[in-house]
């Protein structure tokens, strides 16, 4: 089963030429993402299942094999989780961005 | 998927390294990142080193101001510092920081905090605002309240630090060392005591409008020497030292102002930064992006390399000296030397300045360059000011 997940409110956000940074508004730790997590972060509506998201953007747009990307995004979003900046269900979400 | 997040902590190098990248690649590719707006120059402390005229009228309003925002943010500004005069005075600011979280800036406030209550607080923190700088002047409450001419501030002020720092958010209490003196020791020792950072600044600017008045409040050569001695007022000054190669230096340029940064006065006139009051366009008659890409003003400081510099170019603490062009633009000349920065570069380093000790190069040619000479003073651009406010600016 697929998780879904959003981003946090609690963050500032801007894409710098594909390259995303966020600032986490709690503790002002500071990300970047590279080109795939950025694709991976910015359709974090809540309510497109993980699944479909690495299926329709991670493999369509950087041909990566569909089992492998999974569990490679879902490590990602448990860890952006973990730092508050994205958050995650195994229900759709209300994304407060 | 291996390395698709880099993570940095605040107050680590690996921050400053990251920050300072992100400034690079936005600077090479046009990119403001980072703006400075202030939303009035109206403020209720009257301190005696002020830069600004708080007289001076014709802000813009709300839907001005979240026009603006709306530009910043198409424009890829990440990081947007909200101050004044005084934000509080404005009655609309919380619609304001509440749009700009919704735009997903990282919002800090720059404030005196005498009017950040509870409610206020709570407010801040439920919006989403990371940092709030808090200026406090001494340890002692009479020498503050003396500096901002409000009796009673101090304690408000501490009262607020308290506040925001109780609902997480990152506070910064920001010290200007004028004439008068702190103790470096105490102030320190009240930041670890609210658990909050500080930082200093030894530098009292002119006015915006280029008066030079405030400069006298600077601190005596004695007082700046004993300021430099203390390794704890400086922190992460090592990286100030990094050394650079001698290309990389020539061909670099001392700071982010119009690179990759700017300020946005109250009335909406775009200048490089808050210190270098150069106005390089109007909001009420061109967009951010026209103003920001094309005027000839922010053109011309683009294309000033350090090998330009009429002064500073050949002198030997170039690279640690952390030079202001705005700085010198307020003392005659963009490309040239500054005597605040060669006095505060000499105390630092112990090193000859061209400027400090003693004059050995005159720093002239003055308002040589061909945009320069167009410029408008800013006080022409300002609405008439109230009363006897108006305070005579240099002609500069």
């Amino acid at each position: 089963m697929s998780i879904y997940i959003a981003r946090s409110p609690a963050v500032s956000a801007r894409s710098l030429d594909g390259e995303m940074i966020i600032m986490s508004t709690k503790d002002s730790k500071l990300f970047t993402l590279n080109e795939v997590a950025t694709e991976i972060w910015q359709a974090a509506d809540g309510r497109t299942p993980l699944s479909r998201i690495v299926q329709d953007v991670v493999c369509a747009k950087f041909e990566a094999e569909p089992e492998a990307a999974y569990a490679d995004a879902e490590d990602l979003c448990r860890r952006l989780a973990e730092h508050g900046i994205l958050v995650i269900s195994d229900q759709p979400l209300e994304s407060a961005r | 998927m291996a390395d698709v997040v880099s993570i940095a902590t605040a107050g680590t190098g690996a921050r400053t390294s990251l920050l300072d990248r992100i400034g690079a690649k936005a600077e090479a590719r046009g990119i403001p990142i980072s703006v400075h707006l202030d939303l009035t120059w109206a403020c209720n402390e009257g301190c005696v080193h002020c830069y600004l005229d708080h007289s001076v009228g014709g802000d813009m309003n709300t839907t001005e101001i979240k026009g603006v925002l709306d530009q910043l943010a198409a424009a890829g500004v990440m990081f947007l510092t909200l101050s004044g005069g005084e934000i509080m005075l404005r009655k609309d600011i919380f619609e304001i920081v509440a749009y700009a979280r919704s735009l997903l800036f990282d919002v800090r406030l720059k404030t005196n905090g005498i009017l950040i209550g509870e409610g206020e607080a709570d407010r801040f923190a439920e919006l989403g605002v990371r940092e709030v700088n808090i200026s406090i002047y001494s340890h002692l409450p009479e020498v503050h309240d003396a500096i901002t001419r409000v009796p009673g501030s101090f304690l408000r002020s501490i009262e607020a630090v308290k506040r925001l720092k109780s609902r997480g958010l990152a506070v910064e209490i920001r010290v200007c060392v004028i004439k008068g003196g702190v103790s470096y020791a105490r102030l320190r020792a009240l930041a670890e005591e609210l658990g909050v950072r500080i930082q200093y600044d030894a530098t009292v600017a002119p006015m915006i409008d280029g008066d030079r008045t405030p400069v006298s409040l600077n601190i005596s050569p004695e007082e700046r020497a004993e300021f430099y001695a203390d390794p704890a007022v400086l922190p992460g000054l090592e990286d100030a030292c990094a050394p650079a190669s001698a290309d990389e230096l020539m061909n670099g340029h001392s700071c982010g102002a119009g690179h990759n940064g700017c300020y946005i006065s109250p009335q909406g006139d775009v200048m490089p930064c808050v210190q270098f009051p150069l106005v390089c366009g109007s909001l009420r008659q061109s967009s951010f992006l026209e103003i920001w890409k094309f005027s000839p003003q922010f053109t011309e400081i683009r294309g000033i390399r350090n090998r330009d510099l009429h002064v500073c170019g050949s002198c030997s603490s170039l690279s640690s000296c952390g030079r202001c062009p705005g700085l010198a633009f307020q003392e005659g000349n963009m490309r040239g030397a500054s005597r605040q920065d060669c006095e505060n570069t000499y105390f630092r380093t112990k090193v000859p300045t061209p400027l400090y000790p003693a004059p050995e190069i005159d720093p002239a040619p003055r308002r040589q360059t061909p945009v320069s000479s167009q410029f408008v003073p800013l006080t022409a651009l300002l609405p008439a000011q109230r009363d006897g406010a108006h305070r005579e600016s240099a002609a500069y």
